[in-house]
């Protein structure tokens, strides 16, 4: 048996020029920071622009006649029923109501959709669509063939309408239009994953080192910086946006993990509809919180949240599913899974770290909000 | 990255030891590289017992929790207490500013076994 070579992005030879440390990341070759550190890039993320390789990402295109079918049946929240130049953040459920994926769909025209998922579950995520909507659409990977890069930060968006010529500042949250960034075609979309304003762009993979050059050109002028997944991570983790794999899975449901404002159970049949009615109607077991620890510890992924005053063997009332050091916000955070009545804002929980009884409270909402501009 | 400081010894699991009456210790420009970011350094109380090999604290970087093992047995004299405000001097000066604890050693024969500066860069070369 020999390792698998793993899989590079068109901006590999970038990210080492920058003198990234790479890691294996789901089978890829990611730069999880470069020279500045995770601190630092996540900083600049907050305060001026970052840039994001995020090829590794999977994209998909579905096209027909019946493709708005096709699409409302995979997906919770309403994309089919969205205006022309909508980005429906949405899931892809099971007939259980567990979670395939969490995705972003583009509506191109009604009979035209663009999705990019995580790259951990691309393959799994193709098999899928593809199954449940045989006969109704052809189901494109465009995996290969789309690089996609993120440019967030307060910095971002005017640094990249510039670049577009204008004509991208217009676009609201959750947009997206065909542009030229740099001189490279892109489908430049106003989303992210970091809570900061932001375009993501999609382009050909081939035109990917053109493209990253000329945003990290006029990044550089602004104080800004290339970043890695590590503060990738931290920066969602601060703006409560859930990661797959970590917070969300196929045993977790769209419900209990907080996205019910992204399932639509009035829009129609889709798959997972049922067991989420009925989930709803029976209430929660248990739900997806956020955390700050009361003490100097850090709760990671996979710590037990629990209760001692429980007997012997019924101790574990939960689980932490991410967890780190704020940057932006003091303390330490994190998401786990507790009883509901463990959820309200203000709840004591006890989280052992490493064999040592940490205290935390349940926070609502995110742990960093941006100032308002 | 072959220039690990000749007046030091190295562990195994990446800590540095400078001799004296009391040893000082704390961990490589190796091991700071692998971690990233320090966070947070977990550090026993003086007066504190620690046994060659077992875990005498933690330290925390953003993505991750690794554990600091003694590389000689004693008696914990002194800690570094402006780690707690700022860990951050870990990864800036990890062989002077960044020192974690100092020990009394109680076996003082446990110097011999740690690595010279050459065995221990061979150590590393091997691993990265």
């Amino acid at each position: 048996m020999t390792e698998a070579p793993r899989k590079r992005t068109p901006l590999f030879e970038a990210h080492r020029q920058l003198g990234a440390r790479l890691i294996d990341f789901g089978g890829w070759d990611m730069p999880v920071q470069y020279k500045a550190g995770t601190i630092k890039e996540h900083k600049t993320g907050r305060e001026a622009v970052g840039l994001f390789d995020v090829s590794h990402m999977g994209e998909a295109r579905l096209r027909g006649p019946r493709a708005a079918e096709a699409v409302a049946r995979l997906t919770s929240n309403d994309v089919t029923g969205a205006p022309v130049g909508k980005a429906v953040y949405t899931l892809l459920c099971l007939p259980h109501g567990g979670i395939v994926d969490d995705c972003i769909f583009y509506k191109r025209a009604d009979d035209d959709y663009f999705v990019i998922v995580n790259a951990s579950n691309t393959a799994k995520d193709l098999a899928w669509m593809r199954e449940q909507t045989q006969g109704l659409v052809e189901v494109e990977d465009l995996s290969d063939a789309t690089a996609l890069i993120a440019v967030q930060g307060p910095k971002a968006a005017l640094m990249v309408d510039e670049l577009a010529g204008g004509g991208l500042i217009k676009l609201p949250s959750f947009s997206f239009a065909d542009a030229t960034v740099g001189g490279v075609k892109c489908m430049a979309a106003r989303t992210g994953y970091t809570g900061e304003d932001g375009f993501e762009l999609a382009c050909a993979a081939d035109e990917a080192v053109r493209l990253w050059t000329a945003l990290l050109e006029a990044a550089t002028g602004l104080g800004g910086l290339p970043i890695g997944l590590g503060a990738r991570d931290t920066l969602r983790l601060e703006s409560k946006l859930p990661l797959y794999g970590n917070d969300i899975d196929d045993t977790t449901t769209p419900l209990e993990a907080g996205l019910g404002w992204a399932v639509k159970l009035d829009k129609g049949d889709f798959i997972g509809r049922d067991a989420l009615v009925k989930q709803k109607a029976h209430g929660l077991g248990r739900q997806l919180v956020g955390f700050r620890i009361d003490e100097r510890a850090i709760a990671r992924h996979g710590y037990a949240i629990v209760d001692r005053g429980q007997p012997e063997g019924e101790q574990e009332i939960g689980t932490v599913t991410s967890g780190g050091p704020g940057i932006s916000v003091p303390g330490a955070i994190g998401l786990g899974y507790v009883p509901t009545a463990r959820a309200a804002a203000g709840t004591a929980i006890t989280i052992d770290c490493r064999g040592k009884d940490v205290p935390a409270t349940v926070v609502k909402g995110k742990f960093y909000t941006r100032p308002k501009t | 990255m072959s220039n690990f400081p000749k007046d030091l010894r190295y562990t195994n699991d990446h800590e540095w030891l400078r001799d004296g009456a009391h040893v000082r210790v704390g961990i490589t420009q190796f091991a700071v590289d692998q971690l990233g970011d320090v966070t947070l350094v977990d550090l026993p109380r003086e007066g504190d017992l620690v046994t060659k090999g077992q875990r005498f604290g933690t330290i925390e970087s953003v993505k991750s929790v690794s554990d600091l093992y003694a590389p000689v047995s004693g008696r914990v004299t002194k800690i570094n207490t402006a780690l707690k405000d700022t860990p951050e001097l870990v990864n800036q000066d990890p062989y002077a500013g960044g020192w974690m604890i100092e020990i009394e050693p109680s076996e003082r024969h446990e110097l011999e076994e740690l690595l010279t500066p050459d065995a221990y860069d061979n150590l590393v070369a091997s691993q990265g």
